[in-house]
């Protein structure tokens, strides 16, 4: 059994008139999403803006709550819990966001940040504050400073201390570097790996950077306008992609080199994703993509298995390599 | 000679930072320099004293632009420079448009700054301009706003008013920094498109090795306000002489070649 599981994941939100606030309609952020994540493994959820992959963030750690679908933490349905018997999964799911300054009270020092997951647990403190520091590569003398005193990375830092205060199972990273310098970068994401080795968590790492998610992850899920296309182990993702998005996502990613920049074959996609407010019908990627055909804009594609743990919703699914 | 040629740039601020120090650079007519570096290294305060945008700053060296020196320049000269010889296009382009006028009123209105033509005629020029940078239905989407395009669509009508007086020069200041991976392939293919075309020079300021790769012919490296390395892109990328270009270029996360379980990081210089 996995140790997060979603099934049929739904999240509409109601769109209102701007002047008279009635209910005109109504927008899919996340529309029917499966997903899995297994002990000790990263999967990470990688797409555009507006795809839902934020929003799926949210669902899976109850910061919003499922329109319908379950999700299951550890066996246990957290969909319809209430504050309060949301409390004690909370200590096992934690988040780190992508903005590390806004995230962090900018009025208590290292210090307390680090000591209120327990205060509001009511749990006497486990582990000293200089520790968690240690752990995220910081120095126990950083314990009383200010957030402002630190650059990004420190902030980030402190925010990954603050997710592993309480020896959670499961974190999810929601654009954790995408605020970060390159250099940064790589920093960051050796850190969420060593700590993944040493603690054995499990991560949902939500970005838009495909290196980055293929650095960390050990599954992938690409969203396109609310549901995942594909999904599947991260060599076969990136190496034998199967979703005409996918490929065009891979192909638009520039890669620090030259002759491979102007050599390769680049599938540039026309146009703008499309509105989730009235998204198309059918398969939601045909109005961009390069393959399309009839019957796409009549039937929805299910996701379905092509090889062992690789799943994709299309129509024609494609077999080369990017 | 170069088109543009910086020699000894130095820009202090007067809280006493010193944002460049000492930078030299050259673009030549018709390539495309890539200036990259990570945040704080005055890679855009760079391209900012280029198209003296700078205020309340102290900007000493020289900047010659088709042989005439811009620093010596009064504001009206530069005013008259910028936007017909020498334009730019930045990263938000919300920010860098009128959202009380439609989008051809404003192409129109920086052709008319520097052109004498009708109102009429500079229309038409904006539509024609707005189908050349990939708009479709530019006639109709010409009267629309900057709200109702999208980030990619605004970028390409801030290229299309960078481009519409065919300047000798365009200072793109990471000009797909804020779009989509997809939106900005459409973005660089149309940039390669144009500069194959019209033969502008443009210096592209941005964070991206790989949008350096795919676009530039030659680059600068930058780090603290100084030139870390510099020369043709091919070279630098195959065989940095700094262990600080190396490491910038070995620590991006890549979605092609070997998976290393950590990602090398970076020696400051």
């Amino acid at each position: 059994m996995s140790l997060l599981e979603t099934t049929d994941l739904v999240k509409r939100y109601p769109v209102r008139h701007r002047l008279t606030r009635r209910r005109i309609g109504e927008v899919s952020a996340v529309d029917g999403v499966d997903l899995a994540v297994d002990r000790g493994e990263t999967l990470g959820l990688v797409g555009e803006s507006g795809c839902g992959k934020s929003t799926v963030g949210r669902l899976l750690t109850r910061l919003d709550t499922p329109t319908s679908g379950t999700v299951r933490f550890d066996g246990r349905d957290i969909g319809p819990l209430r504050e309060d018997e949301l409390r004690p999964v909370r200590r096992d799911l934690q988040i780190v966001f992508q903005d590390p300054f806004s995230s962090l009270n900018p009025r208590h020092t290292v210090r307390q940040l680090l000591s209120a997951p327990f205060r509001y647990q009511g749990l006497e403190p486990t582990e000293p504050v200089e520790d968690l520091l240690k752990r995220v590569g910081l120095k126990p003398e950083h314990a009383s400073r200010y957030p402002h005193e630190f650059s990004g990375g420190q902030a980030q830092r402190i925010g990954i201390a603050r997710a592993l205060a309480l020896r959670p199972r499961l974190v999810l990273c929601d654009e954790p570097v995408s605020a970060l310098d390159v250099s940064v970068q790589a920093q960051i994401l050796n850190l969420l790996r060593d700590l993944q080795d040493e603690l054995g968590l499990s991560y949902v790492f939500i970005a838009h950077d495909l290196g980055a998610v293929r650095q960390v992850s050990t599954r992938v899920a690409v969203m396109y306008l609310g549901v995942v296309v594909e999904s599947a182990d991260r060599d076969a993702l990136f190496g034998r992609a199967a979703h005409p998005y996918t490929h065009a996502l891979l192909s638009a990613v520039p890669v620090p080199n030259p002759d491979v920049e102007r050599g390769r074959e680049r599938i540039v996609l026309r146009g703008d994703p499309p509105s989730p407010l009235n998204p198309p019908s059918g398969c939601r990627f045909r109005t961009r993509c390069p393959k399309a055909a009839d019957v796409c804009a009549v039937e929805r594609p299910v996701l379905r298995e092509i090889a062992p743990g690789h799943r994709v919703a299309c129509h024609f699914p494609e077999e080369r390599t990017p | 000679m170069s088109l543009l040629s910086v020699r000894g740039l130095t820009v202090d601020f007067p809280s006493g930072v010193r944002a460049v120090d000492g930078l030299d650079l050259d673009v030549e007519a018709g390539r495309v320099l890539g200036v990259v570096g990570e945040s704080g290294s005055g890679k855009s305060v760079t391209s900012l004293a280029v198209l003296g945008l700078l205020r309340n700053a102290r900007v000493s060296g020289e900047i010659r632009f088709a042989g005439q020196d811009l620093l010596s320049l009064g504001p009206k000269a530069m005013r008259a420079l910028r936007g017909d010889r020498m334009a730019m296009v930045f990263q938000d382009p919300l920010s860098c448009l009128n959202p009380y006028y439609p989008v051809a009123f404003q192409i129109a209105e920086a052709y008319r700054a520097h052109r004498r033509a009708s109102r009429k005629a500079a229309h038409a020029l904006a539509v024609s301009m707005l189908e050349r940078v990939g708009i479709p239905e530019a006639r109709r989407r010409a009267r629309s706003y900057p709200h109702e395009f999208s980030g990619g669509m605004r970028q390409r009508v801030m290229i299309a008013m960078a481009l519409c007086l065919e300047p000798d020069l365009l200072v793109a200041d990471e000009p797909t920094t804020a779009l989509d991976v997809t939106v900005q392939a459409q973005v660089l293919d149309l940039l390669r498109d144009l500069r194959e075309r019209s033969g502008t020079a443009i210096m592209l300021i941005t964070h991206d090795m790989g949008v350096v790769a795919g676009l530039a012919d030659d680059v600068v490296v930058m780090h603290g306000g100084k030139r870390v390395e510099a020369g043709p892109v091919r070279e630098v990328f195959h065989s940095p002489v700094t262990a600080y270009t190396r490491g910038l270029l070995d620590c991006v996360p890549r979605v092609d070649g070997p998976l290393p379980h950590r990602l090398p990081t970076v020696e400051v210089p």
